[in-house]
């Protein structure tokens, strides 16, 4: 099992190294959030860890709170990248006039 | 029923789900090589997302489904507002925030493992230290991006908080505190009091470390913090035996790192030493020493004057800075350019790796105000356009302007790559005043015979430019 998910570790980096280096300059910071919100993703070992909280209150509160975080992080990150990529495909030759947009 | 349930929590039926997942985060992430595919490719890699989590809630046989629901339901009611109303200017501490809450999830699962596992009993040893790793990381992140948003969001000074030269001792004394705590938790202590230390250090370690940076440095910090919660999640994912949080968190991993070292070259600077807090420091020691170093004289223009000299160039590049995002001022940056393109002038924008807080902070700002993708420039694409250039107009840039990068070899800021403003054939600076700038360091090129500064607010300036057009 771990020598697996160590293959699956080194692979994905490399796998994670080959597609970024790609991307210019002027997309960093989408970039940057859009990655922000992929390791939103922790949420699943809230997810999975809260079954396991047993009676303790305490585990309870800790994993309600992290699993907030990450669904934070994950909605929050996607929408700001969304939000920030509609700008760039925004095509300015026809100047926007108010109401206009389209 | 019965049915269905076994096969959803048949664990091929999951991975494959997995599968699916982060080849989509894979594909949605190659779509951001270009403007026209990436918002596709960040959607793409939502749904990626949202497979993964409906995925895990299939194939869970065990309850507390209500208090997924409050916390699902708390992180959406925070987030969603969060991302909506937030301005464009506001973004770099956006997203520290919200990576800030990623590595504090990351800490919480690792601490309540700790807790269901009493103290990882039974656990194979592997698993115990990928959670601990997990466990430092996040609570470092965490930490770290609150105290960059602080200081982004001018809740904290900006100027680098640091104890000097003993800080790099007693970061390597807190982190070695912690794996030392990590050490024993593993070495199979199960003791409660150890693992809250190691969390405890870790949070120093997370303020030590993010405090001391000035400005300048805070888009390589927030990129590497990014880097740290991405690899924390990977661990998260090798103890939980997770495929789709392995495959996710080293993708991020890969991409911050990439990043990071990207700025940290554009700076001419080690990682480490932007970890250890030396620029803001040196810098303002430098700033304090040096102030009047250049006592050259000023030349001040009006912005009438300024629009004459805009309206009959060729070419004018433009230079924006943090300043620009402070004033918020892209709007009237972006109508300045339009009314001179009407007049025939041809307008570039210089873009610094490092201009802003972020990394492409000043893209995502021009991009807001409509300014076409096509005319924002990389340094290296730039520089040699200064020398044939009318007319540079610098709007809140100061330190990735400064010759002395290139010229004076005291000077902090020595073998950073700038852009080659100076080369031009006249320069007219925005500024609010004659303040050194994040980093404390006296600039020369307000000191040139070309250079003319105009003072003042850069929106209200440029706008005032952008009057002064309509009049000729």
């Amino acid at each position: 099992m771990l020598v697996t998910n160590l293959t699956i570790l080194v692979l994905a980096g490399f796998v994670g190294y080959a597609v970024i280096s790609k991307i210019p300059n002027t997309l960093h910071t989408p970039l940057m959030s859009g990655t922000n919100a992929i390791h939103g993703i922790v949420l699943l070992g809230g997810l999975i860890v809260i079954g396991f909280a047993g009676n303790s209150a305490f585990n309870k509160v800790i994993l309600v709170i992290a699993i907030a975080f990450g669904t934070i992080n994950v909605v929050g990150g996607f929408l700001v990248t969304d939000r920030m990529l509609e700008m760039f495909k925004r095509k300015p030759q026809a100047p926007p006039r108010d109401g206009e947009e389209e | 029923m019965i049915l269905a349930t076994g096969f959803f929590q048949n664990p091929n039926f999951l991975h494959v789900l997995y599968i699916v997942a982060f080849a989509l985060f894979i594909y949605g992430m190659s779509g951001l090589t270009g403007p026209r595919t990436a918002v596709r490719g960040n959607r793409i890699a939502a749904v990626g997302m949202l497979i993964a989590v409906i995925a895990t809630l299939l194939s869970r046989s065990e309850g507390n489904w209500a208090l997924i629901a409050i916390g699902i339901a708390l992180g959406v009611l925070v987030g969603a507002p969060a991302a909506r109303r937030v301005h464009m200017t506001a973004m770099p501490q956006m997203v520290a925030l919200f990576n800030g809450v990623g590595g504090g999830a990351v800490f919480l699962i690792a601490w309540a493992e700790f807790r269901n596992t009493g103290g990882y009993q039974d656990t194979p040893t592997y698993v115990a230290l990928f959670s601990l790793f997990a466990a430092i990381v996040g609570s470092i992140s965490f930490w770290g991006s609150n105290i960059a948003f602080g200081k982004l969001q001018e809740l904290l000074p900006g100027r680098p908080i640091t104890l000097g030269k003993p800080q790099q001792f007693v970061n390597v004394l807190l982190l070695a505190g912690a794996v030392l705590l990590a050490g024993l938790v593993a070495g199979g202590s199960h003791s409660q009091l150890e693992f809250i230390g190691m969390l405890v250090l870790a949070a120093i370690l997370g303020n030590a470390v993010v405090l001391p940076i000035g400005g300048a440095d805070m888009p390589v910090v927030i990129s590497m913090l990014n880097a740290f919660t991405g690899l924390s999640a990977a661990a998260t994912g090798v103890a939980l035996d997770n495929p789709a949080l392995i495959v996710a968190g080293m993708i991020v991993g890969a991409s911050g790192t990439i990043l990071t070292n990207l700025m940290a070259v554009a700076m001419n600077r080690s990682i480490p030493a932007i970890v250890a807090g030396g620029f803001g420091g040196t810098g303002a020691v430098a700033g304090a020493s040096g102030a009047g170093a250049y006592s050259g004289t000023v030349r001040s223009v009006s912005a009438a004057d300024v629009a004459i000299q805009l309206a009959y160039a060729r070419l004018v590049i433009v230079v924006p800075g943090y300043g620009m995002a402070v004033a918020q001022a892209q709007h009237a940056v972006a109508e300045l350019a339009k009314g001179l393109q009407k007049r025939g002038v041809e307008i570039r924008y210089a873009i610094h790796p490092v201009a802003g807080r972020m990394p492409g902070h000043m893209n995502v700002l021009l991009a807001e105000a409509d300014v076409p993708y096509d005319q924002l420039k990389d340094m290296d694409d730039i520089n040699p356009e200064f020398s044939r250039c009318d007319v540079a107009l610098v709007i809140g840039a100061n330190d990735v302007t400064n010759p002395a990068a290139k010229t004076n070899p005291a000077s902090p800021i020595y073998g950073m790559p700038i852009l080659e403003v100076e080369n031009a054939h006249s320069v007219i600076v925005i500024k609010r005043s004659m303040n050194p700038g994040f980093a404390g360091i006296e600039n020369e090129l307000y000191f040139k015979p070309n250079t003319a500064m105009l003072f003042g607010d850069a929106k209200a300036a440029v706008g005032e430019i952008t009057a002064g057009l309509a009049d000729i």
